[in-house]
């Protein structure tokens, strides 16, 4: 059996979205670790798997200030297994990914997995790029080596130049591509945790917005916050046994970049989520009319357009025209997208935002927000690495 | 306000060609002498045959635009923009990409536009730059 059909989602738990928050990374970790595991029903001694992406840094920014270890000792709890995932992984997902594979094996019953950002902050004391910090006197090739040095000093840069190219092969445009923005503020209105409730974007307010980088304006970018999201795994024999109904992991998609290695290919309208997408759809019967919902990752505007197409769910070239307008994205159109508001909107949990809506609306819990009749859900993460699952309800 | 230096390349055993060709004016790209293959960013191997035959190889610096940004932010004190930033497909091979500045008026780039390296000296670095083709060298 594939090692993802064993697993399922039985908790989750998330911190309200700081900018920035009263409480220290650690506390907003244990909050939202304490939150999956009682969502989920279990003891917290039962948890007997940790992970964390991608594990504890110290870079500068609040990128990801805490750790397994500490997060262990706190929660009094002495598990099998404990392990950071990396950047070097596929993306956000790495860390549940590597929780599915402790599950499968046997190795655990109950793995938490969480992420922890303190970038709201950690921009109080310096507003220096996350490619410059680190006090590093050169750059190495692992790191942007071949883009720092042209002033490249943020990722928006290298984005920028995918969609450019997607404006220059499909005559997609600006207004098109605010829609990606405009449709996630609209979504934000309905959840209370999201950062941008009560301020609504119009298309004419996000293209009056300042340019950043070319063709990406201030709302193309998604917003720094302190938070923390947690997601119980399980193994599906017990699963069945807890609080709520278990989500089951369909199947999984993961692939590799070497984008911070400055490597490139294809004619940048196309990311290799591309092969995440395929391997995904290769690991079920189900097909992307299946799918209920999307909760597409959305650094910038710009991945959204990529990863619907990388994953099928819009024909190639397609995906501005599909959001645009923001009637088939809508709550009650043919494809709810970033229902939270994602992180452009809702704030950046760094990926496990877009897992946790995911959950929220497989379980109902959406309120105004909610998608009727909900049963599956795609999540991706990922611009540099890239992950993929297809959650589904009974 | 002084412009903020220019945050430099770690030179390694195989970047060192790439980032250091410019002292005799020439682009230097990474090439495998038994399939032919440009590669880059440059490796300890070839990528496509896996042999350790990859040796620089002089190319003629002459490319196109692929695609390319014009930054607006000022993301260090003083930072001078705007600028662009860019994608050149080399033509000595299809998807041979290097990032570059194109050192050229912002409302004067565009995807395809044809460009020819120069170089900017900065202590022990030649940073590769692209000029349009015909221009001069304005920095």
């Amino acid at each position: 059996m594939l090692a993802e059909k064993q697993v399922c989602i039985t908790g989750i738990g998330q911190t309200p979205a700081g900018r920035p928050s009263n409480r220290s990374p650690l506390q907003l970790t244990l909050d939202a670790c304490l939150a999956a595991i009682h969502d989920a029903g279990i003891a917290v001694d039962d948890v007997d798997g940790l992970i964390c992406h991608p594990g504890k840094t110290s870079e500068g920014g609040g990128i990801s200030p805490v750790g397994t270890v500490e997060t262990m000792m706190a929660l009094g709890i002495r598990p099998v297994w404990t392990n950071p995932s990396s950047h070097e992984g596929p993306g956000h997902m790495a860390a549940i990914f590597q929780g599915i594979m402790a599950i499968a094996t046997g190795l655990c019953r109950h793995v938490l997995c969480f992420r922890s950002v303190a970038q709201a902050s950690a921009r109080l004391t310096s507003r220096e790029s996350t490619l410059l910090t680190g006090n590093r006197e050169r750059v190495d090739p692992g790191n942007n080596a071949f883009s720092v040095p042209y002033h490249a000093y943020s990722p928006v840069n290298l984005w920028a130049l995918y969609a450019q190219a997607y404006f220059d092969k499909y005559g997609a445009t600006e207004e098109q591509l605010g829609w990606v923005a405009v449709n996630g503020r609209r979504h934000a209105q309905a959840n209370p945790n999201a950062i941008y409730r009560g301020k609504p974007l119009s298309i004419e307010d996000y293209l009056s917005a300042r340019m950043i980088s070319t063709p990406l304006r201030l709302y193309d970018c998604d917003s720094h916050i302190d938070g923390s999201t947690a997601i119980l795994l399980s193994h599906k024999d017990v699963a069945q046994d807890l609080k709520n109904p278990p989500i089951n992991i369909e199947a999984t998609g993961m692939s590799m970049g070497a984008f911070g290695e400055g490597l490139h290919t294809g004619d940048f309208t196309m990311t290799p989520a591309e092969h995440c997408g395929t391997m995904l759809w290769n690991r079920t019967d189900m097909r992307p009319k299946d799918v209920d919902c999307a909760q597409i990752y959305d650094g910038f505007s710009i991945h959204v357009w990529l990863w619907l197409e990388a994953v099928g769910l819009c024909e190639r070239g397609q995906a501005a025209s599909f959001i645009a307008g923001g009637t088939r994205t809508a709550i009650d159109g043919e494809l709810p997208l970033n229902t939270s508001g994602g992180q452009l909107s809702a704030g950046r949990f760094h990926g496990y935002g877009h897992t946790h809506e995911a959950c929220t609306q497989l379980w109902g819990r959406g309120g105004e927000r909610q998608v009727p009749g909900a049963k599956t859900a795609m999540a991706v993460n990922g611009g540099y690495g890239y992950g993929a699952m297809l959650l589904r309800v009974d | 306000m002084t412009a903020p230096p220019r945050k430099l390349p770690l030179i390694t055993p195989e970047t060192e060609a790439f980032w250091t060709g410019g002292e005799h004016g020439t682009l230097m790209i990474q090439r495998c002498t038994h399939c032919g293959l440009y590669q880059h960013p440059p490796l300890p191997i070839c990528a496509a045959c896996r042999t350790e035959t990859v040796l620089p190889a002089a190319v003629s610096g002459r490319g196109k635009v692929k695609t390319f940004t014009v930054n607006h932010q000022a993301w260090v004190l003083g930072l001078d923009e705007p600028f662009i930033f860019a994608a050149i497909e080399l033509e000595e091979q299809a998807e041979l990409y290097v990032f570059s500045n194109v050192l050229a008026p912002p409302d004067q780039v565009c995807s395809g536009m044809a460009v020819t390296a120069c170089f900017e000296h900065h202590d022990d670095v030649w940073l590769p730059m692209f000029v349009p083709a015909g221009g001069s060298h304005a920095g």
